[in-house]
């Protein structure tokens, strides 16, 4: 590495462009919302910024903090049911013959290149209530009652008639929704620790006589952990804010702080409140993402100590 | 019971596809041996060791540990440890930990496993290195960390996979002496897997060479080196100055030849199964004169032509063309330490060979 | 003889519960868009149960002049925006890479954001700033296009720049002085040794940006103009009427769209890796 002073010109040509179109194109904008949180509306279009603090005052209101909860929940249940259902498929690709890993790999990148909106949309077949997933239900409902007829159980425990599952337009669909999409986000960054992950330490580990389960929880998940951090970050934050989701898979009670800011800049029109709760949204990540610095800054002082 | 050995191949074979890693091995290690497999890269040595660990399974023939067979036994209810070649040592484990891992893994009770993790770091002599982490110790450290690991499970059996590989040669030599030491101490029976053959000489009390898959002799390490019975174990083992030959005929444990330069003569044959091969020689047996012929009895000698002198300090390397182009080595300890001068290249000279230190070895 | 080999302790593809969860999670991924795909040849309105073979909706869907300059805009935008956010990434990454400079973990913080941030904070801030700067709509058709794909350079150049730092992490700056010790200049030097080297990382990056912007909703929703027509805002308005056959029709053909797009770049791709074997 070399001071940009070495070659001022070259430098410059490097990083002027990036930096510029990170300062117009992103900084700018960040900061206009910035201060539109402090705004006041004062006709159809214009805004003074009076640096009123009643926009932050309105995101503390109930409803509001109610649909921050609720976002976090959502995220967070959606994060772990990535996590759990990733972490096998990772590292059965991470141990897979080498010819047929970037095979299982590009299955699991594919849907990507369809569009978030398309994969949404999907979602909606399989699971309202004449959609495959109930079928399926009622299929092997059908297949109960003929099983359990000549016993004459099928009534008692089969129920009169199939009752189809509500599983669209609600919570669970966003969770549902959630975990489609965003699987890849999991299952990448998890792949990418455990491949170069020892194998040795592996067997080590059962050669101390150690089983699977317990090298698994002992010598596995620790030595994953900034994959698994990764992968959590990846699903969390987007799931977080996410608003097309929700939007066309979620009820009227499944709605997220993503819709309600969307709302506020669209059909409600009032960008003052959007942006603050823009803004809570971002200081909300802000804190994660330094929670998740702070512990890895622990972990590596611990190491040196 | 005793004397039964603590490990049997019995006609093992291990094929990756159409290559046979390991091809129909049959061995007998013995109790409290020392023992080291040797061979040159790819030879099916480190499979062996993987079989006896758990990690590798013989695509046919038994394994047997203390005369039981191994095929069913998954790695962690086996009675041997093994250090691996990178260590593998636990990043995020301190050093005791890692040294109680194994034993708090199967159960071991807590009041016994601190007494017994103190007393094998201390046999390793890392006293005071208990709450490391490893990046916090260098090569020569975490190697001991994984021996003290392993040793503490008091195994039946200790895998060793190219243990000093890593380590630069001052430590090598270090802790080849220290392997040693361990092994008499504790008494198990330590297997090791090296390509260095200095490494098994200088540490095995048993050594087997191997070469693609197969197992060409099993022998302590002087009579590896003096009776080779193949040329391959010859020129692995040290160096040697081969002479293709014609056997004329067979007396019990001696052959008549002939072989170019040397003519007729009787020699020793390696083995009773050594009925036809090529004679060695190694290149310290010979002597060298530069001025005029002075034979010793019974001597033969050859004509040739020095190319080269490599100086090692203890001792120098001759490396000469011979009347017939063929290329010849010979060593010639430095006792003087006032330097006489080298002859120039192309000095002519006569080796004497004492037909005693020829040996008849198989292809 | 064909005895099948044990299954090693660290064989975990082997393990039959483990092939089962990878065959679970297949289907979980892919049954939706295939049903999206068979669906859209059913011969149904309502689009719920199976009616019979058609290829109507395509024809509908080809005929639908809106959703075919939607389809069009969507495709400039992508193709545009991964060819600037290839090079200003790129250009970023080498300089992160090959200087120090004073506010250096400034530039790489502000860098990683647009990563981080919820795309839907960056969204509106984009909306907010191009409803005050009013880029464009007055220059009508491709200028139309701009918000959108300033936007998508603004959230797919930092990806690149991510794997071309990565790729040239791996880099031996002793190349470049073997190079220059061999008599080439600065720049020969740059473009016959450092680009080389850079370039499975340019491809790499290259994909990303373009399936990022493919697959954005998010971004292109807020910065798309009221005149603008994009394929995921106009699908988005079809489908909140109601799923129809044509939707399904306009995915799948948006769906064969990027894979055929994919298969070409990964074909791109290829020839390096050849001349890689035989370096």
């Amino acid at each position: 590495m070399e001071s940009w002073r070495a070659q001022p010109a070259v430098f410059w040509a490097f990083v002027l462009p990036g930096a510029l179109w990170l300062l117009c194109f992103f900084i700018a904008p960040l900061a206009l919302i910035w201060l539109l949180a402090f705004g006041e509306r004062a006709g159809p279009v214009e805004i003074d910024i009076t640096w009123t603090l009643a926009n932050y005052a309105g995101v503390f209101d109930p409803v509001y903090i109610g649909l921050f909860g609720r976002s976090l929940w959502v995220a967070t249940v959606a994060t772990v049911l990535a996590l759990v259902i990733g972490l096998p498929v990772a590292l059965a690709i991470s141990f897979a013959p080498a010819r047929l890993k970037p095979l299982i790999l590009l299955l699991i990148i594919l849907p990507f290149w369809t569009n978030i909106l398309i994969r949404t949309y999907a979602m909606i077949a399989v699971l309202r209530t004449k959609g495959f997933v109930n079928f399926g239900l009622e299929y092997i409902w059908q297949l109960g009652t003929v099983v359990l007829a000549p016993f004459g159980l099928d009534q008692a425990v089969m129920g009169e008639r199939f009752v189809p599952l509500e599983l669209l337009y609600n919570n669970t669909a966003v969770i549902f929704g959630i975990v489609y999409v965003y699987l890849p986000f999991m299952v990448l960054p998890l792949y990418a620790t455990l491949d170069r992950l020892d194998r040795s330490l592996l067997e080590a580990s059962l050669d101390l006589g150690a089983g699977q389960i317990r090298t698994f929880f002992s010598i596995i998940v620790p030595l994953a952990r900034p994959g698994i951090v990764s992968g959590i970050i990846l699903v969390f934050i987007p799931a977080l804010g996410t608003f097309l989701i929700s939007d066309l898979l979620g009820g009227t009670d499944s709605l997220l702080i993503g819709n309600v800011i969307e709302r506020q800049f669209k059909a409600a029109n009032n960008w003052p409140l959007g942006a603050a709760m823009s803004f809570v949204l971002l200081y909300v990540t802000f804190a994660v993402l330094a929670l998740r610095a702070w512990v890895a800054g622990r972990e590596g002082g611990l190491g040196k100590a | 019971m005793t004397d039964t050995p603590i490990v049997t191949f019995e006609n093992v074979t291990k094929s990756f596809g159409r290559t046979k890693a390991v091809d129909g091995v049959s061995l007998a290690i013995p109790r409290n041996a020392f023992f080291a497999l040797l061979g040159p890269s790819g030879c099916g040595k480190t499979t062996l060791l993987r079989m006896l660990g758990g990690f590798a399974h013989p695509t046919s023939g038994r394994v047997l540990i203390d005369g039981e067979d191994m095929a069913d036994v998954p790695p962690n209810r086996r009675p041997v440890n093994m250090v691996f070649q990178s260590y593998a040592v636990f990043p995020h484990m301190t050093v005791a930990e890692n040294v109680a891992y194994g034993l708090k893994v199967t159960g071991v009770p807590k009041a016994e496993i601190g007494p017994r993790v103190e007393e094998a770091i201390a046999m390793v002599r890392l006293d005071g290195m208990a709450a490391r982490m490893p990046d916090e110790l260098s090569g020569g450290q975490r190697q001991r960390v994984a021996l003290a690991r392993a040793l503490v499970k008091r195994p039946k059996l200790l895998l060793l996979d190219e243990p000093l590989s890593a380590l630069d040669k001052k430590l090598r030599e270090e802790m080849q002496l220290e392997l040693v030491r361990l092994q008499t101490e504790v008494g198990i029976t330590f297997i090791i897997v090296t390509h260095d053959q200095e490494e098994a000489l200088g540490m095995a009390s048993d050594i087997a060479v191997m070469k693609e898959g197969r197992i060409l002799q099993i022998a302590p390490p002087r009579q590896l080196y003096e009776h080779p019975t193949h040329r391959f174990v010859a020129e692995f083992i040290g160096a040697s100055n081969s002479f293709e030959c014609e056997v004329l005929g067979i007396e019990g444990g001696m052959a008549r030849v002939r072989a170019p330069l040397l003519g007729e003569l009787s020699v020793e044959r390696a083995s009773a199964d050594v009925r036809a091969g090529t004679l060695i020689v190694r290149p310290e047996k010979m002597r060298m004169d530069f001025s005029s012929p002075d034979p010793d009895p019974g001597e033969v000698l050859v004509e040739a032509r020095i190319d080269q002198i490599s100086y090692f300090g203890d001792l120098s390397v001759v490396y000469l063309t011979a009347a017939d182009g063929r290329r010849l080595q010979c060593s010639r300890y430095n006792t003087n330490r006032i330097d006489k001068g080298d002859p120039p290249p192309g000095t002519p000279c006569t080796i004497g060979i004492h037909p005693e230190d020829l040996l008849l070895v198989g292809d | 003889m064909a005895r099948r080999e044990p299954i090693g302790p660290l064989d975990y593809t082997r393990r039959l519960w483990l092939r089962l969860w990878l065959l679970a999670v297949a289907v979980f991924l892919y049954a939706p868009i295939v049903i999206l795909v068979v669906f859209s040849f059913n011969d149904s309105k309502r689009n719920i149960v199976w009616q019979g073979f058609t290829t109507d909706y395509y024809v509908k869907a080809a005929a639908n002049a809106s959703l075919i300059e939607a389809f069009t805009n969507s495709l400039v935008i992508a193709l545009v925006s991964t060819v600037i956010s290839t090079i200003v990434g790129a250009l970023m990454a080498l300089a992160l890479w090959r200087f120090r400079f004073p506010g250096k973990p400034g530039l790489d913080g502000a860098v990683a954001l647009p990563i981080v941030i919820p795309e839907i904070c960056m969204g509106v801030a984009l909306l907010v700033f191009f409803n005050r700067v009013g880029v464009s709509a007055a220059f009508g058709w491709p200028f139309s296009l701009l918000p959108i794909i300033i936007g998508h350079v603004a959230f797919s150049f930092p990806f690149v720049c991510v794997v071309v730092r990565a790729r040239m992490a791996g880099f031996d700056r002793s190349l470049e002085e073997a190079s220059k010790d061999l008599g080439a200049s600065e720049w020969q030097t740059f473009w016959n040794v450092t680009v080389p080297f850079m370039k499975p990382g340019l491809i790499a990056g290259g994909l990303l940006a373009m399936t990022l912007s493919l697959d954005d909703f998010v971004i292109t929703f807020f910065t798309a103009g009221p005149g603008t027509l994009t394929f995921p805002v106009q699908v988005y308005s079809m489908v909140r009427f109601g799923a129809t056959p044509e939707v399904n029709a306009a995915s799948t053909i948006l769906i064969v769209v990027t894979v055929i797009l994919t298969v070409i770049a990964l074909r791109l791709q290829r020839p390096d890796k050849e001349a890689a074997k035989l370096a």
